[in-house]
Formats: C-alpha cells, structure tokens, sequence
C-alpha cells in the first residue's frame, strides 16, 4: 500500500554497498556492490546459504558495523544518524535479554536509555506485553520464561521506541516448529498493526515466503545479491496461505533461485 | 514424590553431618583430656574452654570488636580501591598495564611479612597498620575478580545497548557492572577470610594491645591455655559472621547471573 507514495522516504537504500573485514590470514569479502531498497511499511527477507553476509548486511543497516564502500541510508539519513535516532529496533537470534532484570525492565531498556518518563514508560510496557500476550508475565525475570517466550519480549523490546523499522536477525532460527510458526503469525500481525518495515534474516524458505512482500537472495564468496523474488501475498497471511498451491509455487521460486537452477518436481514429496 | 523425599533427606543430611562430625570431635576431645587424662601441654578441656568464655564474655566481646572493626574496616578500603582500579583498568589499556605488576606484586609479597613494619611506622597506639594489612590482603582477590568480571559482558548485549545508541555511562550502569556484581560478590567472599585473618595475625607483630589476637599471643606466652583458646574460638566466630555473610551476598548476586 505504501507503492503509491512516490515522494516516500525509503526505509533502507544500499547502492553499492560492500563489506571487507581484515582478518590475521588476509581479508575477507563479506559483501559485494549490494544494491537494495526497502521500502517504508515492506517485508524484506535475507536468504541464503550459510556466509553469504547476511548477518554482515543486517549489522551494517544497524551501524553495528560499517560499510568499506557504497552509500547507505536509513530513512534517508546516514546508518549512523539513524541509529543515534532510534530510527530502528533489532532483534538477534538470541534474545539477549538482561538477566537481572524482569520482562518488564527488559522491554523498558530501549526507552530508558532515551529517558522516557516512568508513566510514560510503564504504559507502553503494558501495550507491549499485550501485543506479545505477556500480559501475565511482565514480573518474572528471563529464566523463568521458555525460549519462545524470552523470543516474544525481544520482539516487543526492539519495538518499544515505535520504531519504523525492524530489524531480525534469524529471531526464531532456535524455536521449534510449532512455536515458530505461531511466532511467524505473531510477526505478521504486528507489522501490519504498527506499520513498520522488516529486514528479516532467515535460512527458512517457508518462513521467508509466508512472512516476505520480497525475498532477498543471496549467495556468498563473494556475499552478493543474486536474485529478488516478489510475493503477492498481502493482507492473505494466515493459515490457510501455508497450505495453498500459490505459497508452494513461491516456495518453489524461491527455492530455485537459491539453487540457481530450476529444481525438478521440488513440492511433489 | 521419591525425589521429593530424596530432596528433604540430602537437605537434612547436609546439615546433620557436619554437626555429626563436630559433636563426635568434641567427644573424642572429651574423652582424651577428662577421661583418659592423656592430653598434651596447652590443650585443655573443652568445658574448662567453655567456663572461660562465659566468665570473661565481656572482655573476648571487646577484645572481637576490635579485631573484627579492623577487619571490616580493611575490607572495606580494600573493596572500594580494587573497585575504583579495576574500573580504570578497565576503562584504559595503559592503566591496566601500569597495575598489573603491582597487583601481581602484592599478591606474591606475603602481607603478614610487612607487618612489623607497618605496625612500627603507625606507633603502637594506632590500629593503622592493621587495617593496612587487612586491605591489602583484601584488595587482591577483589581486584582480580571485578577486573575479570568487568570482561563478561556478552557480545549480544553489547550490540544491544550499541543499536539503543546508549552512552558510555548507560552501558556501564546498565550492563557492565550488573554483569561483574557476581564476580565482586565471589571477590568479596574470598577477601572477607583474609582480612579477617589478616587482621588477626597483624596483632601479633605490635600495635596496641587490644584485639583477638593480642590476647591469645599474651595468653599463650603465660600458660593460660583455656583462656588462649576461648579467644580462639572468638576469632572463629569472626571469620564464620564474615564468610556466611559474603557467602550469602555472592549467592544473592548470582541467581540471575548470565549463564
Ligand atoms: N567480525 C568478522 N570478522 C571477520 N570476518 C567476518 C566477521 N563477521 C563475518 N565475517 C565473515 O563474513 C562472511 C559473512 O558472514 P555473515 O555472518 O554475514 O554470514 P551469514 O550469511 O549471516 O551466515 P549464517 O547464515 O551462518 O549466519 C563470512 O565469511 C564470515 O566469516
Ligand atoms: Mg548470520
């Protein structure tokens, strides 16, 4: 929906953007010339086999790391301004939740750090533990939660400025599949209701179907774009999409990019 | 339900055992000194023990809070300066350089081997030196520990608080010295014995005449075994307050430590 806004500041903008990290035993080419644009409100997934610089892409969008070459920007200002701006939220593949602190102190954190008043605080905590159905659970600390639960209050902490973009770096690659599906629904609800846009990073190619307006494909030595492949499933994400012809045929597509061939009779098992 | 059962009997056990053993010692001591008569010069019994400690509890309880002040005292200046140098350790590379051969320095110099001399340089009126002594001797395991644990924090976390854009403050306030409490806490644990025996030993190398263990070096010298060893145990007593106290604290700080 957001196609017709022409004049709308992008999300993310890579042109050219590559990654060389030196290492002792020479340097290693993370990423090459990566050209890609998400748009504000757009599902964005990253595919692709193991060091293909997905993790490396995220980083460099969050200004964990920086680019060596190309031009990035984030809502059209520098990674940089961008993350000093809390124009984004990120979420790893581990929760990484403070021990010592509960679930509501742990989804705080972000705000606390921009020195949002305590009412204030405590009211968007409320509305962020509801949007994770951890109403119940804001008192206990992190120990006493499952690996999908902690997955949860991660989710609402990187949501907690209302940030514009959200960023994931395999957030539900540990979960089992039960779990992850019912998180993946999770997902998809909350970036419709807040709006936000998602680079989503996945070794899953169903995960990335089901979840994804674009799959991002990659393919590494060197970490590059090789293919973007389109989904036509907005507003139709629910249970009944994973069981439909149409998912498959995307799933197939997707599938054979990643391979860089056509891959015989793939859903026929 | 069997493991339940299994649960109380191990936790009974655990108590039980220990006392078993120190009820069995007393008696075999018993038996040694005032039944068989058969006990070595010094050792006495542990009823005569006993009468001492209840007739002179006025003067042990005095002579404990000496011992006891000095030892606490010394723990405390010797927390407060690990805490504040390993934080510049921390914070800057050319510091921790700079420290590391003094640490390394009074960790191998015996602290008890100074002590004549610190004693002397602080006069015989001052409690100065001792506490010195328990510093120093408290000030190493803190300082080795808070460093390390200054160094735990988890990349995950660092990336976390880098993409909240936190300051370096809040990063420190925030993640860096929660991560490092429960290393302070098993610091403090260990330093609070030694300075407690720090502190004691001190006393037999001068200074004023008050403390633990003064009177057990006085007591000694005179003959007066089972008053020796009513101070004894009065200095057990202080080093058992200062371990269960720390024991306590470096529990309550690690359970929600990161794993
Ligand atoms: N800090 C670093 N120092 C040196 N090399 C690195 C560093 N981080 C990543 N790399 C290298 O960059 C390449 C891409 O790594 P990256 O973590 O982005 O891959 P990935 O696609 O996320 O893989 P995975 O699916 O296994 O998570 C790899 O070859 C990796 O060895
Ligand atoms: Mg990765």
């Amino acid at each position: 929906m957001e196609h017709g806004r022409a004049d709308a500041v992008h999300a993310v903008e890579a042109s050219g953007v590559g990654k060389v990290f030196a290492g002792r035993s020479g340097e290693v080419v993370a990423l090459t010339d990566v050209d890609l644009t998400v748009r504000a409100g757009e599902f964005v997934s990253l595919i692709g086999p193991s060091g293909c610089g997905k993790s490396t892409l995220l980083r460099l969008i969050a200004d964990l790391d920086g680019a060596s070459s190309g031009a990035l920007t984030v809502f059209g200002k520098p990674a940089h301004q961008a993350r000093l701006d809390q124009d984004y939220g990120i979420a790893f593949q581990q929760a990484g939740l403070l021990p010592w602190r509960t679930v509501a102190e742990n989804i705080a954190l972000p705000l606390e750090l921009h020195r949002v008043g305590k009412e204030q605080r405590r009211a968007r905590v409320a509305e962020l533990a509801e949007l994770v159905h951890l109403g119940d659970f804001v008192d206990r600390h992190p120990d006493q939660l499952s690996g999908g639960m902690q997955q949860r209050v991660a989710i609402a902490r990187a949501l907690a400025a209302s940030p514009k973009l959200l960023l994931m770096d395999e957030p539900f690659g540990a979960l089992d599949e039960m779990t992850r599906e019912y998180l993946q629904s999770e997902l998809t609800r909350i970036a419709a209701e807040t709006g936000a846009a998602v680079v989503f990073v996945t070794h899953s190619i169903p995960e990335a179907v089901f979840l994804s307006d674009r799959v991002v494909v990659m393919s590494p030595r060197p970490g590059r774009i090789t293919d973007i492949v389109e989904m036509p499933f907005a507003g139709e994400r629910d249970e009944a999409l994973r069981e439909s012809p149409a998912y498959f045929e995307r799933v197939t597509a997707v599938r054979e990019a990643l391979h860089g061939a056509p891959v015989e009779r793939a859903n026929e098992r | 339900m069997s493991a339940v059962t299994a649960g109380a009997r191990d936790g009974w056990l655990r108590v039980a055992a220990p006392v078993a053993v120190g009820v069995l010692g007393l008696l075999l001591w018993f038996l040694v000194v005032d039944v068989l008569e058969a006990a070595p010069r010094m050792l006495p019994s542990p009823i005569a023990i006993a009468e001492e400690l209840v007739l002179r509890s006025g003067i042990i309880a005095e002579d404990m809070a000496v011992t006891a002040t000095n030892a606490l005292l010394g723990l405390g200046v010797g927390a407060v300066a690990a805490l504040v140098l390993a934080g510049l350790a921390m914070a800057s590379r050319p510091v921790d350089g700079m420290l590391a051969p003094i640490v390394a320095a009074i960790a191998v110099v015996p602290i008890v081997a100074v002590t004549p001399i610190l004693n002397t340089m602080f006069g015989a009126s001052s409690q100065f030196g001792r506490v010195a002594v328990a510093a120093l001797a408290a000030f190493v395991p803190i300082f080795v520990n808070v460093l390390r644990g200054l160094r735990q924090t988890r990349p995950v976390h660092r990336d976390l608080l880098r993409a909240s854009a936190a300051t370096g403050w809040q990063r420190f306030r925030v993640l860096t010295l929660p991560t490092a409490l429960p290393y302070l806490t098993t610091g403090l644990r260990i330093a609070g014995s030694l300075a407690v025996i720090s502190a004691l030993v001190a006393e037999y190398f001068g200074g004023p005449a008050d403390g633990i263990g003064t009177a057990i070096a006085t007591y000694a010298k005179s003959g007066r075994a089972s008053l020796a060893w009513a101070y004894v145990a009065g200095g057990i007593a202080i080093g058992l307050v200062f371990f269960l106290v720390t024991a306590l604290l470096e529990r309550l700080a690690t359970r929600r430590s990161p794993q």
